[in-house]
């Protein structure tokens, strides 16, 4: 075991954590450790753009940015941050141009926008051209600046290390802590999987930028690596996962493989047909069809499948129409995701439209921050020294719907925030805080666990089966009855990963070893996400009740808050946990307590959400 | 996944889909030059053939899953996003450089046994896995980052979508490696800087707004720079974007006699 000691550590190695790294390692000695390297990070497979009321080739500003956002996410979200991120976005744009990142641009030479869903002109009138982009491999570039930036900063990388637990001098999980007690995160342990050994990090300040959870689903436009690792170690340590139910399906998955293609086609102006050939958002969305938010299109498209409408042989997709935009326009603004269409399913996109149908996408939800990225230990006190941002946190600007567009300026906006935070705290604290007495302890014992087992079950065949029962009943449409389908299901595979076991048993670069232990944050997210949209018996944003079709603000305007707990520990009737729903489900020696957070809102009362 | 996985040392039959409207499934083998660095029994480097049924849109990545998820847990590779756009899972697949998430099984002869090995010229360290760690440090020796100097302007900078243009084909790197992994000059010299630290100096020599052209020209100058580049043209095929490497190559020779760029 080795152990190393830094200011600052940082999580994850895709657009937040190298946004916060940039940041921190400025004033922090700072160290990134990453599973992967770091260009391999999903942020690099964003396409469309990134949203900034810049106003370079029309009339806009920050407030209609901030509206949209808060429409967007169905009042869930906390306006208050995303004021902040809708403020922030214009620099966080400018930023990435100064550090070299080439934008498409405008016949003046100024950095272009163009159009994409849910982005509005004065509250909703229409769309307006907000997304600053540079072709459809907006991602790509971002990512590749901000690693640019890092060799150029010299900042310091753990690469192909994984992080696999979470280092905090109180037992969350156990103890009962006062209102207002103190809690400080002091370090992480991770896995090098080229040697096989396990390092220790002791830091002052660790920030949390690993990503999404997407795998919980089959049909997904997530990277394989995308596990939930940050959320799912949080988690077991005691602190609260935020609006786990709110998973965002996008639209324009390919059909049957769900890999991405980019809203920019919409906003290019792109069309959905149905297998009658039919303009079908007409229908759903008067103002602004094609282009409104995610999880209304996406619920359409479901609906025109189920009804009947669909196309193709099975009638089980939709198609999206690029036949009437001139070639040149399409290779010069879709490149990527019209060769997509092109190597994958065998289609051409100039002459043919393509097969199109949901894929899960994005989490909204996450562990909870304040707009500093500094985690919440429940609704309102942070745990000292730990911050998260990006798509493992829930700020929360994306409500229980995100905007396009608004997870590339998230990562930038409160990346550079939970950076420039961590390193200034860092700076406040004289001594590392003592770690525990066998830092490596649980984790080493985990590792064993799982590589000394001689046979059992396969790990491919419990995450397939939990993949197929999260994609037919936790998907676009859910009810109660599927739903408790889908955690009985969960349940089961719970039990059967106990028996699970690899076949490679070496130390080094062992692939199989950690799949295993990406499958246990898998099942852990899949049940959270899964309780908490039980527990949410009302439709709003991406979590769509077909026995709760309405949005209920009298009993549901609030954040989920779901805290892990041993059977053992204290009632949470106790006063522990605020806002207490009534679904504690317990299950296997630890029970899940559902609480909530009061949404923030500042400007904007609720209203109903059309388009 | 769209199939059950055959192990080939039983005898397998030819198994079809009989489902309405369902793709047709083939049976295809791998056959996987494997390296196990903790090899208890003295020869570590094997070649190892697995079958498995396949569909018509499956690609060869598909098929390493089956196999390592059905058949053999210890098959070792890198991937992560499954559609060309992160670069982890170059290999050479009959002979060729690509990437296994983007090359269909049926565009590569499926009939015939289909060979995938390692990305030539780096050292090996698992089956399919190379350390990449020479590769990056090529691409951080020629400073592939913006250089400008004076005050930082505060709004963006001016470029004209035709500059923009100017350096657009080589902004699509993914250092996924295929390149200079395909190239001869690369294999016998490890010093070389390598068609991807080319391809990367070439993105900021270009691009209108840096001013740090000059010095990457002298970093390129070296005897293990773009001189030694003999346009086999290697790299062009094996890019999974597209990009014209050797003319991204003669670019950067070019602007080294004229000192234009």
């Amino acid at each position: 075991m080795q152990t190393h000691q830094y200011d600052v550590v940082i999580v994850g190695a895709g657009g937040a954590g190298m946004r916060a790294a940039l940041e921190a390692s400025k004033d922090a000695r700072t160290a990134v450790i990453s599973k992967l390297y770091p260009t391999r990070s999903h942020t690099g497979a964003a396409q469309g753009g990134m949203c900034a009321a810049l106003a370079n080739v029309e009339e806009d500003n920050w407030e209609w940015h901030t509206f949209d956002t808060v429409k967007g996410g169905d009042y869930l979200v906390d306006q208050d941050a995303a004021e902040i991120m809708a403020k922030e976005a214009i620099d966080a744009v400018l930023d990435l141009e100064r550090m070299g990142l080439p934008f498409n641009r405008t016949p003046e030479g100024k950095i272009d926008q163009r159009r994409f869903g849910g982005h509005t002109r004065n509250h909703g009138e229409a769309a307006v051209r907000r997304a600053c982009y540079a072709a459809d491999r907006t991602g790509h570039m971002i990512l590749q600046t901000l690693y640019q930036n890092c060799v150029k900063q010299d900042v310091e990388f753990y690469n192909e290390f994984y992080v696999l637990d979470l280092l905090t001098d109180h037992d969350l999980t156990t103890e009962e802590l006062e209102d207002g007690a103190e809690v400080n995160a002091t370090g992480v342990v991770a896995y090098d999987l080229a040697t096989g050994e396990i390092h220790v990090f002791q830091a002052k300040a660790i920030v949390f930028a690993t990503g999404g959870a997407g795998k919980i689903f089959k049909t997904t436009s997530n990277a394989h690596t995308l596990t939930g690792d940050g959320m799912a170690l949080a988690y077991r340590r005691g602190l609260p996962l935020e609006d786990m139910e709110f998973f965002q399906f996008h639209p324009t998955g390919l059909a049957g493989l769900g890999i991405l293609l980019s809203e920019a086609a919409r906003g290019e102006g792109g069309i959905l047909r149905n297998g009658e050939g039919e303009r079908f958002m007409e229908r759903y969305a008067p103002t602004i069809k094609d282009l409104a938010p995610r999880d209304i299109v996406a619920r359409s498209m479901a609906n025109e499948v189920r009804e009947g409408r669909g196309a193709g042989p099975n009638k089980d997709y939709v198609l999206l129409d690029l036949t009437h935009l001139e070639p040149a326009h399409i290779d010069a603004k879709l490149p990527d995701i019209t060769e997509f269409a092109r190597t994958y399913l065998g289609v051409e996109p100039y002459t043919e439209p393509v097969p199109v149908y949901p894929t899960a996408h994005y989490a909204m939800g996450g562990v909870p921050t304040n707009v500093d990225g500094e985690v919440l230990r429940d609704s309102h006190n942070v745990v000292k020294g730990l911050y998260a941002a990006g798509e493992v946190a829930c700020v929360s600007v994306h409500g229980s719907n995100r905007l396009g567009t608004n997870s590339l300026l998230d990562i930038n906006v409160f990346g550079k925030r939970s950076g420039r935070s961590a390193a200034a705290y860092a700076k406040t604290v004289a001594q590392h805080k003592p770690l525990p007495e066998n830092p490596a302890e649980r984790v080493v014992q985990q590792l064993e666990e799982m590589r000394g087992r001689p046979d059992g079950e396969r790990v491919a065949d419990i995450r397939k089966a939990l993949q197929e029962t999260m994609d037919a009943n936790a998907q676009v449409f859910r009810t109660g009855e599927s739903l408790n389908t889908a955690l009985s299901d969960i349940r089961e595979l719970q039990k059967r990963y106990k028996n699970v076991s690899v076949q490679d048993k070496g130390k080094l670069f062992n692939t199989d070893l950690l799949e295993a232990i990406e499958l246990g944050f898998l099942l852990d997210i899949a049940e959270v996400t899964v309780l908490a949209a039980i527990n949410r018996k009302e439709s709003r944003g991406g979590h769509y009740r077909e026995d709760y079709p309405q949005r209920d603000d009298a009993n549901y305007m609030q954040h989920t808050m779901a805290y892990r707990r041993p059977t053992s520990a204290s009632d949470v009737a106790d006063g522990h946990i605020e806002g207490y729903f009534d679904h504690v489900e317990e299950f296997d020696g630890y029970k899940v307590v559902l609480g909530s957070k009061p949404v923030t809102q500042t400007r904007y009362e609720p209203m109903e959400r059309k388009y | 996944m769209t199939a059950v996985a055959e192990n080939t040392r039983a005898d397998a039959g030819t198994q079809t889909d009989d489902a309405p409207g369902a793709v047709a499934s083939f049976e295809v083998t791998l056959k996987i030059r494997r390296y196990n660095p903790e090899s208890e029994h003295g020869e570590n480097v094997i070649w190892d053939e697995f079958t498995v049924q396949a569909h018509g849109t499956d690609r060869v990545l598909d098929a390493l899953h089956k196999i390592k998820w059905e058949q053999d847990g210890s098959l070792t590779f890198r991937r992560s996003c499954a559609h060309g756009i992160c670069g982890s899972d170059a290999m050479r697949i009959n002979g060729r450089n690509r990437l296994a998430c983007k090359t269909l099984l049926k565009d590569v002869n499926p009939d015939k046994p289909i060979t995938v090995e390692p990305i030539k010229g780096l050292p090996v360290v698992k089956d399919l896995v190379v350390d990449m760690e020479p590769f990056f440090a090529s691409y951080r020796e020629i400073m592939p980052f913006l250089i400008t100097s004076g005050n930082e302007p505060s709004r963006e900078r001016i470029q004209s979508q035709a500059d923009r243009d100017r350096f657009d084909d080589t902004t699509k790197c993914i250092l996924c490696a295929a390149c200079t992994s395909s190239c001869p000059v690369f294999w016998t010299d490890g010093q070389y800087f390598g068609p991807a630290a080319i391809v990367n100096a070439h993105r900021f020599i270009f691009d209108s707004r840096d001013e740090g052209a000059q010095q990457r020209l002298e970093i390129l100058n070296d005897k293990e720079g773009v001189w030694r580049c003999r346009t086999t043209f290697n790299c062009t095929e094996a890019c999974p974007r597209g990009i014209q490497v050797t003319k991204a190559i003669q670019e950067v020779k070019r602007a080294m006699i004229t000192r234009a760029f």
